[in-house]
């Protein structure tokens, strides 16, 4: 299990980087916290002629809040959004989330541009900022471009981003004082990709949704916004419309089978936290038990 | 902690001043361990030592048609490339078969594939180079053609005419058979209640820290090969290697220090190992093995992999009234060498129903060939599919009249006064001690309350489970276990105590340490039958060249056997010094004792004279002595077995859990063992060792799976897919002892180490049972996944 022998260059600058990648093509990877990169390198599953390692871009890490955006450097580790009153205060989504992510070991390594830009689709952070409603941030030799979260991910481990481009940083709306969230994943050990995951942002007003953004992972080739959740929007949300926001999830749904669940399981777990979400997030816990019990 | 036989009147040579017996002490080897000073075999480096990589087969049936290694051969670092047929000049083959295991049969095994391989993982051939980088770089230039086979894969139709058979030379897939009917189970079913069941086990694996590790050095100038390998084994490997190198046993040294885990993974001797002997002596120089995680989920032994269909008879009153069980399992291609494959099974047959009175039992076990990896023997070896099978059946014929689980078992456990006795299959019972057991296990889990609250909670539609285990523990094996059957794999233990010139003592072991705190068991009973402090108790082990000739550490035989020889040792090396002292102080040895380092007065303690002074005299100033006296600061005793073929312990579990209903998710809450191994030598050690085989038996039941598609391939060979049990998703485990010592050695030690793995996946998923009944589903099949809890609901 020894990785296949690769250059490696550790870029200056951001410029640099993007020249090493424009040399390089697709024949290069780009190393940031190296978490799931390396494990591949060493089953040999990846053989990338070279390493372009922008572990040393200082402009690349940060959280900031500019305005109404806060922004994210892609270099930014998951134990950092764990920690940040920044992320805390406005979206508390991602450090919600990211104590669900692997074990601190792996947390002290991993940033977040490497989780987005790898694009497991069973991975915890593609599914925040999808429900969270962010901009990824690009750089290309034809400079920058920025890319709906909900436009960003096109399949297994595949993104808008072409090879010769560099992941930057995140945007995404500070919270508002009305948002709430909601974070849930069903994983058969902490720490574990998850069977199904759930990240909500939600804005209610008299207890109803004004507003519901439901970002499920592990449910197919990529995070999905659901559009269930439109039907729970602006109505009174009693057990029946919720049977039915959970029938049109199912058949929105189109989950594959692992070693871990079925589709028809994938379903059924995706069910079971869009109720356990909205019971939640509306305060009432009668809502959860849902048609099963 | 309740001891169950009173104790004898006089005091034994362990209930001394300042004993450790009994006693939490620090394991000495701590201290080396935690600063990185550990001796493991994958740190080891060799001048001039190579290292070789074993290209795998891809397929788990096909014929290998070529082999091209030219282009690999002229990569730089590459020293050679060996295929089996090239490896064949050098080792023999080998057939995995023991005579006591009749009808056992198994095909010849190469140390690398000739011709043919037989599953997927498999090596074919060895890329020997500089670096393991530079090997698997060539390896990727090797290119092999195969034409595929038919994969023998699912063992329920292994045995169909219409399989193709794997070995045509054994004319069937059928491994192994055994047959046992005691009493008159007919007759008793024919009057009883009968509940059946079919009990379902997926393969899996040990997963050690350390994997397989082996540094091979043939030294051509002493035609002696030194092996440095992480065994549980050193003798059976040194015997293995010279018989199949064409050696004599002098002419090998198998040297094992540390051992980053073992659990029964690393009692047996592996093809690639066996490729790796052969290619020092082939090339002349040291050469390294360290097998990858991938290799490890590949090759490393998998385990259980059981169907078994049991029946109980059950009467009105509770009285179980028979066993019969029918039981399947799947081997791999080849019986493992040298210890066989049908041990487990074997042990299937041995030990269902085997803490109950019940006279009628009737069994069947039939172990197949497949193509996928090998199985054997891992830690517990048989126990927790019997545990499962019995205990589940126990919980069903209870659910089917009515009674609580506790109730069921008060009344068809053995009584604790009926010992010595024998179980239906024969197995010899010294002194066990279930009831004792059941009541302090009902006590430490205050099991009426928990009762109380499992219906309470029940009320919020919150569902727990309580699920309880009995089992019975193989340890201490006598001859029987492989002896018999013509292994040369030795059950007795030696040690050799000496003292030095300063008065401290050197032990020499033939157990081994694999973490257990072996080191620590040896060093606290010399140190307490000598009367000297373990700080001046060096324990050698793991070296053919400098220990006694002995089994090793597996079986859970370690403390009991080997702990029995360091007792026995130490007693005639402290006669031994009182003689001398005797002599030195015009004396008699009755008179004298050994405490704290010192010579004493055995009457009022008086210091005499210190260890270190009588060591002075006895090694340089012999003069001084009396005439006639000839001082042997040196001893070396053996020990076996030879009344019970096993010290048979006991044992019970509990766990209680939550079973989410809606998403099949399981939380472990809490889960108790009380546990009677006889006399416990250091409490920690025996408590942590039952907490890691509880783990490792909770894995079993709710993570752990070698995930095999229909075409023998392993689909989930890496530690993200192949679930082990992690802290995060673990109980507090609370352990009890009752202690009933063995009179068979003057230790009374029994062993612990399967205790935790034979009952746990038992008591869980009786207590996944127990939480849902309110639901009607009954799941007899582990690991207990999710989806598996989810299809039972009939959620999905």
């Amino acid at each position: 299990m020894k990785a296949a022998a690769f250059a490696y260059a550790r870029a200056t600058s951001v410029v640099n980087a993007l020249e090493l990648l424009a040399a390089h093509g697709d024949r290069a990877k780009v190393l940031s916290g190296g978490q799931s990169l390396m494990p591949a390198m060493n089953l040999r599953l990846l053989s990338p002629d070279i390493l372009v390692d922008i572990g040393g871009l200082a402009e690349l890490r940060g959280i900031a809040v500019s305005g109404r955006a806060l922004v994210v450097g892609a270099l930014t580790r998951h134990v950092d959004l764990l920690r940040s009153p920044e992320i805390a205060l406005h979206a508390p989504l991602l450090r919600d989330a990211v104590a669900h992510v692997a074990h601190p070991a792996i947390r002290n390594r991993g940033t977040i541009g490497g989780s987005l830009a790898h694009a497991d689709p069973a991975s915890e952070l593609p599914a925040c900022v999808v429900a969270l409603d962010a901009t990824i941030v690009v750089r290309g030799p034809a400079g920058e471009r920025r890319i709906a979260a909900t436009e960003f991910f096109r399949g297994i481990y595949e993104t808008a981003l072409s090879s010769d481009e560099l992941l930057v940083a995140v945007e995404m709306p500070v919270a508002g004082h009305d948002a709430s969230f909601f974070f849930q994943e069903f994983a058969r050990r902490h720490g574990d990709y998850a069977v199904v995951g759930l990240a909500a942002r939600a804005v209610v007003a008299a207890g109803r949704f004004s507003d519901l953004r439901l970002g499920f992972f592990a449910v197919g080739d990529r995070p999905l916004l659901a559009s269930a959740a439109g039907k729970l929007i602006d109505a009174p949300v009693t057990p029946a419309l919720l049977a039915e926001a959970t029938t049109a999830l199912a058949d929105e749904l189109d989950p594959q089978e692992d070693q871990q669940a079925s589709p028809a399981m994938r379903r059924h777990l995706a069910g079971v936290l869009l109720r356990r979400c909205v019971a939640a997030l509306l305060a009432r816990p009668e809502l959860e038990a849902g048609a099963t019990r | 902690m309740t001891v169950t036989r009173a104790p004898a009147e006089a005091l034994s040579v362990l209930d001394r001043p300042n004993s450790y017996i009994g006693k939490t002490v620090p394991r000495p080897n701590l201290d080396r361990l935690l600063q990185g000073r550990g001796q493991y075999v994958s740190d080891l480096e060799l001048p001039r030592m190579a290292h070789v990589v074993f290209l795998r087969s891809p397929h788990a049936h096909a014929r290998i048609v070529a082999i091209d290694a030219d282009a690999a051969r002229r990569m730089s670092g590459v020293i050679a490339i060996v295929t089996g047929r090239e490896l064949e000049a050098v080792i023999t083959p080998w057939v995995g078969v023991l005579s006591h295991l009749k009808g056992l049969k198994s095909a010849p095994q190469h140390a690398i594939a000739v011709d043919r391989v037989c599953w997927q993982g498999e090596a074919v051939a060895a890329i020997v180079a500089t670096s393991r980088a530079a090997a698997e770089d060539a390896m990727e230039h090797v290119s092999v053609g195969y034409e595929e086979l038919e994969a023998v894969t699912d063992m329920r139709t292994a045995l169909d005419p219409a399989t193709p058979v794997i070995h045509a030379s054994l004319g069937d897939n059928l491994a192994f058979e055994r047959t046992l009917d005691a009493g008159d189970v007919d007759q008793a079913l024919s009057e009883s209640e009968v509940v059946e069941a079919d009990f379902v086990f997926g393969r899996h694996t040990g997963v050690t820290l350390e994997p397989r590790a082996v540094v091979a050095d043939w030294n051509a100038a002493e035609a002696r090969l030194t092996i440095y390998q992480g065994t549980q084994a050193p003798h059976m490997v040194q015997n293995i290697a010279a018989l199949h190198l064409g050696l004599r046993e002098a002419q090998v040294r198998v040297i094992c220090k540390d051992v980053g885990g073992s659990f029964g993974i690393k009692v047996h001797i592996y093809a690639d190992e066996m490729a790796t002997y052969a290619l020092s002596k082939l090339l002349r120089r040291p050469v390294k093995f360290v097998a990858d995680r991938v290799e490890s989920f590949n090759t490393d032994i998998h385990a259980r992999d059981h169907r078994c269909r049991g029946r109980i008879g059950v009467g009105p009153d509770g009285t179980i009234t028979a066993f019969e069980i029918d039981d399947l399992t799947g081997i791999g291609p080849y019986s493992m060498y040298p210890r066989t494959s049908a041990i487990e099974a074997n042990q299937v047959v041995n030990l269902v129903g085997g803490p109950y009175a019940t006279a009628n039992y009737r069994a069947r076990a039939r172990v197949v060939f497949q193509n996928k990896n090998v199985m054997c023997q891992y830690r517990a070896v048989g126990h927790p599919i019997a545990c499962s099978v019995t205990e589940g059946l126990v919980d069903l014929a209870a659910a089917k009249i009515g009674m609580d689980p506790v109730e069921i078992r008060r009344r068809n456990l053995i009584a604790d006064d009926a010992y010595p006795c024998a179980s239906p299959s024969g197995m010899k019972f010294e002194q066990l001690s279930h009831h004792a057991s059941l009541t302090k296990l009902l006590q430490m889990m205050d099991y009426d309350a928990l009762r109380a609250e499992q219906m309470a909670l029940r009320a919020s539609n919150i569902h727990r489970g309580i699920g309880i285990a009995s089992f019975i523990e193989v340890t201490n094996p006598s001859a029987a276990f492989y002896g018999v059957g013509g292994a040369r794999i030795s059950s007795q233990d030696g040690v050799a105590v000496r003292l030095d010139a300063q008065g401290s003592v050197i032990c020499q072991t033939s157990i081994t340490e694999q973490g257990q705190g072996s080191e620590s068991l040896t060093a606290q009973i010399v140190g307490s039958v000598l009367g000297v402090s373990m700080e001046r108790v060096r324990v050698i082990l793991g070296d053919t060249d400098n220990t006694p000739y002995g089994g090793g550490t597996w079986a859970s035989r370690g403390a009991g056997i080997g702990g029995e020889a360091a007792l026995q040792a130490a007693k005639a090396l402290r006669e031994n010094v009182l003689k001398v002292a005797a002599a030195i102080l015009q004396s008699t040895p009755a008179e004298l004792d050994i405490v704290n380092d010192s010579i004493v007065n055995a009457a009022d303690g008086a210091p005499r004279i210190e260890l270190n002074e009588l060591a002075r005299t006895v090694y340089f100033r012999p003069d001084t002595l009396p005439p006639g006296i000839q001082p042997e600061l040196m001893a070396t005793r053996h020990f076996v077995p030879r009344q019970y073929p096993f010290a048979f312990t006991n044992g019970i579990q509990a766990a209680w859990l939550e079973v989410d209903t809606e998403t099949g998710f399981v939380t472990l809450l809490k889960h108790w063992v009380v546990e009677d191994c006889g006399t416990i030598i250091n409490p920690q050690l025996v408590d942590e060792q039952i907490r890691g085989g509880v783990v490792q038996g909770l894995g079993a039941a709710l993570f752990e799976k070698c995930i095999y598609d229909e075409r023998g391939q392993l689909t989930n060979a890496n530690m993200a897919d192949y679930l082990v049990p992690m802290s995060a998703e673990m109980p507090d485990i609370e352990i009890g002892h009752v202690v009933s010592p063995t009179q068979e050695s003057e230790l009374g030690a029994k062993g612990a180490g399967e205790a935790g793995t034979a009952g746990a996946a038992a008591a869980v998923a009786n207590a996944v049972n127990d939480a849902l009944r309110p639901f009607g589903a009954i799941i007899t099949e582990i690991p207990l996944t999710p989806q598996v809890i989810l299809t039972a609901l009939g959620r999905i």
